[in-house]
């Protein structure tokens, strides 16, 4: 009876395993992109596209796409965990300013080192310009391949300028007239008129859209020219009070919008619902957020909706003593490198970077892509904004504790526009913070 | 586990009622041993080894730790930022706060009453209330933390429609008074274990005792004060023990308020959590946890020597 139950379970064990096809290997892609939510052109293109033609290229290989629909500090947590204990997608969207601090930590190995030949000898670098390749790169090594890069810039609600009585082309050229023109909208009974990220829980979107965009223009940035961080500044303390008038003295933004777990969609809202009529965000706000079809879509969104440079405090007293600014960042994909088939996973990422499939995602969202064989799409705003605002451009330090440190800028802010800290107090503790993060010495005070 | 008794005749055999040999029963033993040891007394140690580096999840300090010996307990004992929001000394108290607030008098003092007057009331009511009081302590955190969340919500929140519907403003709770708002979660989430505790308590106090009273004229509250309190006073204390215990280490606050906005809910666990998972500090994370086992320890000495002292009776 045994040796027959025995018999019978080596039967079945060998005829499942035979049932399998002897080569075939599981693909898994993350990204936060979700069908009909947040990025949908990205799952859509993969889904759709991507995946199918990879698949009937590839008939030994499957391709399951995950879609995280949470916020992107939550993705980053999960990656960093996922990567460091051999666990996680074999590909997944990744945020290029993660790219230090993951690779230095082990989390994430060059492309170089996991995939060798096939990756240094990629047509697709003929096509890559080196500032996008070092978007994904730290240290000479590059880490991933990039979709593209941004800029960021006020978006502006025509509808409800005319309605205050401000011009439609309006453009200022100072943080007073950016506050003036709140404070009429105000008066005119827009409910919130001015979005500045802050707050924890926007994370990088705090720093990059708010907090940069405000301290660039006092001539300022997170680290001096040395890559010291500058833990105590005059421009530090100009950039805390001007979040200090909007949300707390003026009431002339959404406050609770920065305090919220989901914040940075009510504030997409507000915009979307006519209470909000200027918001400071990357032209992803353009392409993707409020596109026909996306949750917050504005409607007649080409007459109502334009956009302005975010001007300096002052004109001339930005960084590099211009009048305007902008910030870059990019996103694109890595591969975990504890992947057990690390070069069909660069097969599908080579795949989907190429010229043939980035073509194809412009049908799903029309953006300027990292290759350069991809045709720019007939898009104005796209046009225009990247002509107007790449030269302005900077970008943030390639440094394994930025990641650190901007989580410390976005406490900073959340304790000013909550009220309970003075702006005065909230530098004190983020030095403190700071020091404790990356030592004194790597640390400076321009006070 | 084999009780001796205690006037044994110095002849007789000591193993007496062993079914197995000593080499048979530490085989069976041998596994769970051995899963103990990997999955608790391994991580202890390593927790407590890791809180003596500088290690951290990710960046430079992940692949190269350094010993940094007390550093990481000296920085969270740092007298000049040890009171700062967002800072160990800070949701050390907040904790404290919590505890007080919501264990030691809500859930305590609303178990205690509940207790006290589902003795007296017709059977189905008492156990109507004891269904829906032990409902809120068997649900799942998550499933309780989103229905409290969707409850307080401003926009669009069942309380705030409530309040909107008899004219009264809406609040927002979970911005303005979040301290509060976990305050009353817990307490309701909580009671139950108190309430049961004391019931069967009361239950325990012969019936005679309050016939006595009721012939003497004695008023419910004097039943309460001279009676029911001073014979369950053990019971007392070992609640009061199990409930700081509980509610000092709970995490469920979370679901409702991320520790915030602000640092202003942030107890210590969700501090810990931070700490080590948000801000990827392992090191600093783990000499926070060695500190909470520390306290943790203390309360389970306290429970243990009360248990050893009320046994021999």
């Amino acid at each position: 009876m045994m040796n027959r139950m025995r018999a019978l379970a080596l039967g079945l064990l060998g005829a499942t395993s035979m049932a399998v096809p002897a080569f075939a290997v599981d693909l898994d892609i993350t990204c936060r992109c979700v069908i009909g939510g947040v990025n949908s052109a990205t799952a859509q293109w993969l889904e759709e596209k991507v995946i199918p033609a990879f698949e009937a290229a590839n008939p030994d290989i499957n391709v399951t796409l995950n879609q995280f629909g949470g916020e992107d500090a939550q993705l980053t947590q999960q990656l960093a965990l996922d990567f460091s204990t051999g666990a996680g997608p074999d590909i997944s969207a990744f945020d290029g300013f993660l790219i230090p601090a993951f690779a230095a930590g082990g989390q994430l190995k060059s492309l170089d080192e996991l995939i060798g030949d096939d990756y240094a000898n990629w047509e697709g670098w003929n096509h890559i310009s080196d500032g996008i390749r070092s978007i994904m790169s730290y240290d000479g090594q590059t880490y991933g391949i990039g979709l593209g890069t941004d800029v960021r810039m006020i978006f502006v609600r025509k509808d409800l300028m005319e309605k205050a009585g401000l011009p439609a082309d309006w453009q200022p050229t100072s943080w007073a007239d950016v506050l003036d023109a709140a404070r009429k909208l105000k008066e005119a009974g827009v409910e919130a008129p001015l979005q500045l990220n802050a707050g924890v829980a926007m994370g990088e979107a705090t720093t990059m859209q708010g907090y940069w965009m405000a301290l660039l223009g006092t001539g300022e940035g997170v680290t001096d020219e040395n890559g010291k961080f500058i833990v105590e500044s005059q421009g530090i303390l100009d950039v805390l009070n001007l979040y200090k008038t909007v949300y707390v003295d003026e009431g002339l933004g959404d406050q609770r919008a920065q305090l919220l777990a989901d914040g940075r969609n009510r504030s997409f809202a507000n915009f979307r619902d006519g209470k909000t009529a200027l918001l400071v965000e990357g032209d992803w706000f353009y392409r993707s957020v409020t596109a026909p079809g996306a949750e917050f879509e504005v409607a007649d969104r080409d007459n109502v909706m334009s956009w302005a440079k975010m001007p300096a405090q002052e004109p001339g007293a930005a960084i590099r003593g211009q009048d305007f600014v902008s910030i870059s960042g990019g996103t694109g994909f890595v591969i975990n490198p504890n992947t057990d088939t690390p070069q069909e996973a660069w097969k599908l990422l080579s795949f989907m970077m190429s010229q043939e499939q980035m073509t194809a995602f412009q049908e799903y969202q029309p953006g300027i892509r990292s290759r350069s064989d991809v045709a720019i799409p007939n898009s104005p705003f796209l046009t225009e904004t990247s002509q107007t605002l790449l030269p302005l451009t900077t970008a943030r330090p390639n440094d394994p504790n930025y990641n650190a440190v901007s989580q410390e800028i976005q406490r900073m802010t959340e304790a000013v526009v909550s009220g309970e800290l003075s702006p005065e107090d909230a530098m004190a503790q983020y030095k403190a913070a700071v020091i404790g993060i990356v030592g004194e010495e790597n640390t400076v005070s321009l006070l | 586990m084999t009780t001796e008794p205690l006037a044994t005749p110095p002849k007789r055999k000591t193993r007496n009622f062993a079914l197995l040999s000593n080499r048979a029963g530490a085989a069976f033993m041998l596994p769970a041993g051995l899963l103990v040891s990997v999955f608790v007394i391994v991580p202890f140690f390593w927790v407590i080894f890791v809180s003596f580096t500088n290690r951290t999840l990710i960046g430079a300090t992940a692949l190269n730790p350094q010993f940094v010996g007390l550093g990481n307990y000296l920085a969270l004992f740092d007298p000049a930022t040890f009171f700062q929001r967002g800072q160990f000394g800070f949701s050390l108290i907040l904790t404290t706060q919590f505890v007080l607030a919501s264990a030691l008098l809500g859930q305590a003092l609303l178990g205690l009453l509940l207790a006290w007057l589902i003795q007296t009331v017709p059977p189905w009511i008492k156990r109507i209330t004891e269904t829906f009081v032990i409902a809120a302590w068997i649900l799942p955190e998550v499933v309780i933390g989103f229905a409290w969340f969707a409850f307080l919500d401003y926009d669009n929140g069942t309380f705030n429609m409530l309040l909107e519907s008899l004219g009264l403003p809406p609040g927002d709770f979970l911005l303005q008074q979040p301290f509060w708002v976990i305050v009353v979660f817990n307490t309701w989430r909580g009671a139950a274990f108190s309430m049961m505790l004391f019931n069967s308590a009361f239950s325990s106090i012969p019936p005679s005792y309050f016939q006595a009273a009721d012939v003497a004229g004695a008023s419910s509250w004097q039943k309460f004060r001279d009676i029911g309190l001073p014979l369950i006073r053990g019971h007392i204390v070992t609640d009061l023990i199990l409930i700081t215990m509980w509610t000092f280490n709970t995490f469920t606050p979370f679901l409702l308020t991320n520790g915030g906005p602000s640092y202003r809910t942030e107890l210590v666990s969700i501090y810990n959590y931070r700490v080590a998972f948000q801000d990827f500090q392992f090191g600093k994370g783990a000499a926070v946890g060695v500190i909470m086992m520390l306290i943790n320890l203390a309360f389970a000495l306290i429970y243990l020597s009360l248990g050893r002292k009320r046994a021999p009776k």
